[in-house]
């Protein structure tokens, strides 16, 4: 079985591609509209100062995530692009 | 001929003032957030246009009109919104308006370096109207960026007409003008594509669609209204239709049916959410599908020089440090170039006064007379002009470069982390960030937010960064009380630095009434929270200053003194009608003495801060009034001599620092009050507004004063 990562587990300059959605109600919502769905290509790009939230680009468009939320994005990351889930 | 239109769009029409009747046509104008949709407005409207707000941004929806080939065309702004899914209240008025008939036209405005994602707004717009043209706009930016957008391509597999524009050099707008004006005369026919949900789903639209049809109101697309009904909670029993797009209810048996297809549908989904995903999943890939045959991308890297500046104004080292540069920078150029404008408008007024006086005196008119009109009045318009015009002509137009490039959202990602911690929402740095020019046009922006819950946070604490009525007030006292004695140069930097040190101070109190807030009469917790990094963008010089003076300072300063010419008045009379030994002022101001010697003020500083309750930007003004009317008569031509006025008061720098405070801290002024209870649609948070500015105010000055007495340095 393929490993997957949660979103924020994705390291930067990395990426990868959405393969599950756990986010529920309005937060799945929102992710939709913004074109993330199973299937959709993301990369981790810069973090914020104090580290969270961290700017993501998601369909040409850069959009910062806070942990909270990337954590319920399920992503297979390209290459060695994440830290295994193991070190946690 | 005119036809009587329909109950829900003549509501709609007249909500927006437009007359139906007339032959004018309606266009709507939709699109993502940063995309240049206001630009793309402006540059159709020119200075022909009205918001009902607040102008400049797209908070609301604004208004304007333009001439085409002999016919008025109505513009009305829509907010920027990523979907029509309703889950914002920005998201419903744009459903709203597009599905309501009203539009003959709906533009959808995209920017061209993040097409895709655009598309996908496109494509539900496509589903509740045909009438629809698409404008990409930003070419020239996405041309540097080595993206190549197949326009033709794109209009034939979308099926409407697509017009690539760089509205802010005005190319392609005439051919977006012809394109509306085609499509509003109906002189094209347009089949634009139909996304497709899979077998199952087609199946239950093609049986319920025609039933539907008979009950939805005119201009209403029965295929969405059908699928948004066939969305909803399976369980339920309701139909889940409103009044907004139906005519009637529907009769018992549609509803019936409609519960048994959900049924059927939920066989296939059993869990609703995967249904809505099938169905958002079949926009996304066609956006995708699109976006693949019509965008060419030569460089990966193209953002490469965006993420470059990213990696130093959001770094871990550099960005809060930056942004407090930057910051600091904007205040400094304001306080060093306001200064001699300053001067020269107050000596100017000064001169008129006397000669007004002499005039007066000439004449023959009674003195109460001349203390009204020009004591009372003039003397206050005066101050507010001369005082306000100069520092806001300056900021305002700085913090619109700061706007227009882009930075704002970078503050609001920096800062997200303590607003996080406060349980608040990240954007409600951005609604602080208007704030800085109006609260009421801060609390409108708080829209933004989705959570009812941080929306409410963000409107209660958006009073905590000083408005610009309030500016003025602080620099002057920053000026002659803590940069007082410096030299020349040293005073604008220190001055500076002291509003620098209020603004972070706002922004402490914001996080720690939110924190409070949300541990106590708001509990909850963070919702969800996504924030868009646009591209960095090249400045429009003319348009920022335009934009500036003319939506942002002249509104603004129109406002207060709208506000000041009356309010001189009445405190003039306050202060020179006396009942038995003392002035009605003056009962007030021995009153409230007491309570305001604890907080480190007098009670001409609270009274000043109650009779300016209609705006801010009159209670120095109002104080300096009282002040005069009890002796001493001073040339006030200068802050030199403001400052002795008040030192002659028995003003200390504890005095300046509590008065600063509390002009930080209070109630907000009757504008923001009545837009909070206008955007709440409560008393009830209006009111707890008003306490919990207030009292943070008393609990900091009374604190201040009472530790610097205790510890003798006042």
């Amino acid at each position: 079985m393929e490993k997957l990562i949660p979103l924020h587990h994705l390291s930067l300059g990395s990426s990868g591609e959405v393969r599950q959605l756990t986010a529920a109600g309005h937060t799945r919502r929102r992710m939709m509209d913004l074109g993330l769905i199973c299937g959709t290509r993301v990369a981790a790009l810069q973090k914020s100062p104090s580290g969270d939230p961290v700017a993501y680009e998601i369909r040409g468009a850069v959009i910062a995530l806070r942990s909270q939320e990337a954590a319920g994005i399920m992503v297979k990351a390209d290459g060695n692009g994440g830290i295994p889930h193991s070190e946690y | 001929m005119s036809i009587k239109p329909e109950p829900g769009r003549q509501m709609i029409a007249e909500l927006l003032k437009i007359d139906l009747n007339q032959e004018d046509f309606i266009v709507a104008l939709a699109g993502n957030p940063n995309t240049g949709k206001s630009t793309v407005f402006n540059s159709l409207t020119g200075l022909n246009q009205h918001t009902g707000n607040w102008p400049g941004k797209t908070v609301t929806t604004a208004r304007g009109k333009y001439v085409h080939n002999d016919k008025t065309f109505i513009l009305v702004d829509l907010p920027g919104t990523y979907s029509l899914s309703a889950n914002s209240v920005d998201e419903e008025i744009a459903r709203d308006f597009i599905c309501s008939g009203v539009p003959h036209v709906t533009v959808v405005v995209a920017d061209a370096t993040c097409l895709e994602r655009n598309l996908i707004l496109v494509l539900q717009v496509l589903e509740i109207t045909n009438q629809v043209v698409l404008c990409v706009n930003l070419l020239d930016e996405a041309k540097r960026k080595g993206i190549q957008v197949d326009l033709p391509r794109l209009s034939e597999m979308l099926g409407i007409p697509v017009i690539g524009t760089n509205a802010r050099d005005g190319v392609g707008l005439k051919d977006l003008k012809d394109a509306i004006d085609r499509v509003a005369r109906k002189g094209m026919t347009l089949t634009p594509i139909v996304a497709e949900y899979g077998d199952e789903i087609e199946k239950q639209l093609r049986f319920l669609q025609p039933d539907i049809q008979k009950y939805v109101k005119n201009g209403v697309n029965s295929r969405w209204i059908t699928l948004s009904l066939l969305e909803k909670d399976p369980g339920s029993m309701e139909c889940g239709a409103n009044d907004t797009f139906f005519k009637e209810a529907l009769p018992q048996e549609l509803t019936d049916s409609l519960y048994l297809v959900r049924q059927s549908l939920q066989q296939h989904y059993p869990d609703p959410e995967r249904l809505h995903d099938h169905i958002v999943a079949g926009i996304v890939n066609r956006a995708e599908g699109i976006a693949k045959e019509a965008i060419f991308c030569k460089k990966a890297d193209y953002n490469d020089l965006d993420r470059r500046i990213d990696s130093v104004l959001t770094s871990k080292i550099w960005g809060i440090p930056v942004m407090l540069t930057l910051l600091g920078m904007v205040f400094w150029i304001t306080i060093k170039g306001a200064n001699y404008p300053s001067q020269a408008l107050a000596s100017g007024f000064f001169w008129l006064e006397e000669r007004l006086t002499h005039f007066f005196l000439y004449a023959g008119w009674p003195g109460w007379l001349h203390g009204l009109l020009v004591s009372g009045m003039y003397k206050t318009l005066a101050w507010v002009v001369s005082v306000m015009l100069p520092p806001m002509a300056i900021f305002f137009p700085l913090f619109t470069l700061l706007e227009d490039l882009g930075y704002l959202p970078r503050i609001a990602f920096n800062l997200d982390n303590y607003f996080q911690k406060a349980c608040a929402h990240g954007k409600q740095a951005l609604t602080m960030c208007m704030g800085f020019g109006c609260n009421a046009a801060g609390v409108i922006a708080c829209r933004i937010i989705d959570s009812p819950r941080e929306r409410l946070i963000a409107i209660i604490t958006n009073n905590f960064v000083p408005c610009n009525g309030r500016f003025p007030t602080l620099i002057a006292l920053a000026t002659i009380f803590i940069a007082g004695g410096m030299a020349g140069h040293y005073q604008s930097l220190v001055a500076s630095l002291s509003i620098l040190a209020v603004i972070v101070l706002g922004v402490v109190v914001t996080l720690a009434v939110s924190w409070l807030l949300s541990k106590t009469i708001l509990k909850g917790l963070p919702s969800s929270f996504t924030l868009e990094l646009p591209p960095y963008r090249k400045p429009q010089l003319g348009r920022i200053i335009v934009r500036s003076i003319y939506d942002r300072t002249l509104f603004v300063l129109g406002r207060a003194v709208i506000v000041a010419a009356p309010a001189g008045m009445i405190t003039w009379a306050l202060a020179n009608i006396s009942v038995g030994e003392l002035s009605i002022l003056q009962h007030g101001v021995n009153y409230l003495d007491p309570f305001a010697q604890w907080l480190g003020l007098d009670g001409f500083i609270l009274m000043a801060f109650i009779l300016g309750l209609p705006a801010n930007e009159i209670v120095i003004p109002i104080l300096i009034m009282s002040y005069m009317s009890t002796g001493q008569m001073i040339e006030l031509d200068s802050l030199q001599a403001l400052r002795e006025l008040f030192v002659a008061h028995g003003w200390t720098w504890l005095t300046a620092v509590c008065t600063m405070l509390f002009c930080l801290n209070h109630f907000p002024c009757g504008t923001t009050l009545l837009t909070i209870q206008k955007e709440t649609q409560s008393l009830k948070w209006t009111g707890v507004t008003f306490l919990v500015t207030t009292a943070t105010g008393l609990i900091l000055c009374f604190l201040v004063a009472q530790s610097a007495r205790l510890l003798g340095l006042a």
